[in-house]
């Protein structure tokens, strides 16, 4: 199998985009990626977007982005997998280049989420739970997650207290970074005075609905070279997994393994050939702060039922043994659904070639997680500076 | 408020959604919903059973922010129910004060509207949970 690098990345700032389409925000990230590896043509296109049916009433992306990017004749298409549609794309586009099938490959997350009425964003957003076990009986997305988030605090004696502080330190990282929709930070009392959506589950335990698009430009290393993209800007995708789990919660073996994740993650580290304490920074699906927690336990950061014990013990901060969420997460920076897996990337890319806003020192590897679901369809990617 | 879907979707699921039907495989794995491959042993020799609607609650929620068309019954308790055949199953609880609820509060299953649609649409009905009428 070949190598693969990213070459170029590009996003577009996460908020409410009154003014700009979906088109506009996918066409934006995609030309900045392009620009960053100053290159105009690539072979194929891979979107990753969860449910712009809905919101937007636009499918068949794969068309309309290659089309409006300029990019000609290419093949394209959209890639789902609930909120870890960024995520899987990107490995698509990676297999892609992997496989020899095609040498210069563009990945774009997408998602307009805030022309929707609340109500109805609720509803899209738990198209991606079982519509007829979980949806039918009223079930929001922050419903399940919030019947999570009880059980783990009472199983392991945690409190709202404990899981606030990865709000805190999401919110903390998130201030640094231009791109983020929330660039201030919070105290855990914010997040304790914020009202119930789903007790015990706070807004500001959950994630924002928000418009946004992330890219990036993979190849070969010797592709690369021959493009004349300076090594500095290359980062090599070494490791990715993927996995499933029962798409409805109440299937779960257990409530409190997120087993896809733990998948994904043994798949990643073997074809990386690091483990969890190689790791530098991990960017986890933070939707939910007990889905961080739940999220560390899975990747073998922390041990079952330990997850919100590392935030307590202050190990998940920039500085720390353990930096998660380090230009916001899903909590601060956003989390426009399909576009979030590129987001997550594209901040990997700038940690490892020493671009960020708020760096890692001597970050070398990293590894991004991206959920789709209540845990139901989880991708792993890790990343080497080259 | 969303459109429902066509009519027929639902009818399919007349027998699981009155009755709690279940299914068992060929080697005694209880599930809910019946499926057409036991998710413990990939058996598909899988027979309807009919469960007890008894069970306990593991986990709740009260859920505030609810999907489009269910509005008017917000806010509403949402729940993990353990049933006493050992699946577990999600739905709504009734006829009870949100302060009462609590992890183990034993539970007994109900047919209940679910849903309404506009004037002219369908109702639909299906299971909630309840604590035990003595
Ligand atoms: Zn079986």
């Amino acid at each position: 199998m070949r190598k693969a690098v990213i070459i170029g990345a590009g996003m577009t700032p996460v908020g409410e985009h009154w003014r700009l389409g979906l088109r506009d925000l996918a066409v934006e990230a995609l030309l900045k990626a392009m620009d960053d590896a100053g290159i105009e043509k690539v072979d194929s296109l891979y979107v990753g977007n969860m449910i712009s049916g809905p919101f937007v009433e636009q499918e068949n992306l794969g068309a309309l982005i290659a089309d409006w990017a300029g990019l000609g004749n290419i093949p394209a298409v959209k890639i789902e997998a609930a909120c870890a549609s960024g995520g899987a794309a990107l490995q698509e586009g990676v297999k892609a280049v992997m496989s020899g099938l095609e040498d210069v490959v563009a990945v774009v997350g997408v998602e307009k989420m805030t022309d929707a009425w609340p109500s109805d964003a609720t509803r899209y957003l738990a198209y991606a739970a079982d519509a007829e076990w979980e949806l039918f009986h009223g079930a929001s997305f922050v419903a399940l997650n919030a019947l999570v988030m009880r059980y783990y605090m009472k199983t392991y004696g945690y409190t709202e207290e404990d899981l606030a502080l990865f709000a805190v330190n999401a919110h903390a990282n998130g201030a640094k970074n231009p791109y983020a929709m929330f660039k201030r930070p919070i105290k855990v009392e914010t997040v304790l005075k914020s009202p119930y959506i789903a007790d015990p589950l706070k807004l500001f335990d959950a994630s924002p609905v928000c418009d946004g698009s992330a890219a990036v430009i993979i190849t070969t290393p010797e592709k690369a070279k021959e493009l004349g993209v300076p090594k500095e800007k290359w980062v090599e995708v070494a490791g990715m997994g993927r996995a499933v789990d029962t798409i409805s919660l109440a299937s779960r073996e257990d409530l409190l393994t997120l087993k896809a994740a733990k998948i994904a993650a043994e798949r990643a580290y073997k074809m990386a050939g690091v483990e969890a304490r190689d790791i530098d920074f991990f960017e986890v699906h933070d939707a939910f702060t007990v889905m961080a927690a739940l999220s560390l336990e899975a990747l073998g950061v922390a041990k079952k039922g330990e997850g919100a014990k590392l935030a307590r013990e202050g190990q998940i901060a920039i500085d720390a043994d353990y930096p998660i969420q380090t230009m916001g997460g899903l909590k601060a920076r956003g989390h426009p659904v399909g576009a979030t897996g590129m987001y997550q990337t594209v901040e990997a890319v700038l940690q490892l070639r020493g671009e960020a806003p708020n760096q890692v020192p001597d970050a070398e590897i990293g590894l991004t997680q991206n959920i789709g679901g209540t845990g139901s369809n989880i991708t792993v990617s890790i990343f080497r500076r080259v | 408020m969303a459109r429902p879907m066509q009519v027929s979707r639902y009818w399919r699921h007349f027998r699981e959604k009155y009755r709690l039907m279940g299914g068992k495989c060929e080697n005694g794995h209880v599930h809910f919903p019946k499926r057409p491959v036991c998710p413990v042993c990939g058996s598909r020799n899988i027979e309807e059973v009919e469960l007890s609607g008894k069970g306990k609650v593991i986990s709740w929620t009260i859920v505030r922010n609810p999907p489009s068309g269910f509005e008017y019954y917000k806010p509403f308790p949402l729940a993990l129910i353990e049933l006493e055949e050992g699946p577990v199953v999600l739905a709504q609880l009734t006829d009870v004060d949100p302060e009462e609820i609590d992890f183990g509060m034993e539970v007994e299953v109900v047919t209940k509207k679910i849903r309404e649609f506009e004037e002219d649409g369908i109702i639909l009905y299906g299971y909630k949970f309840r604590p035990p009428v003595k």
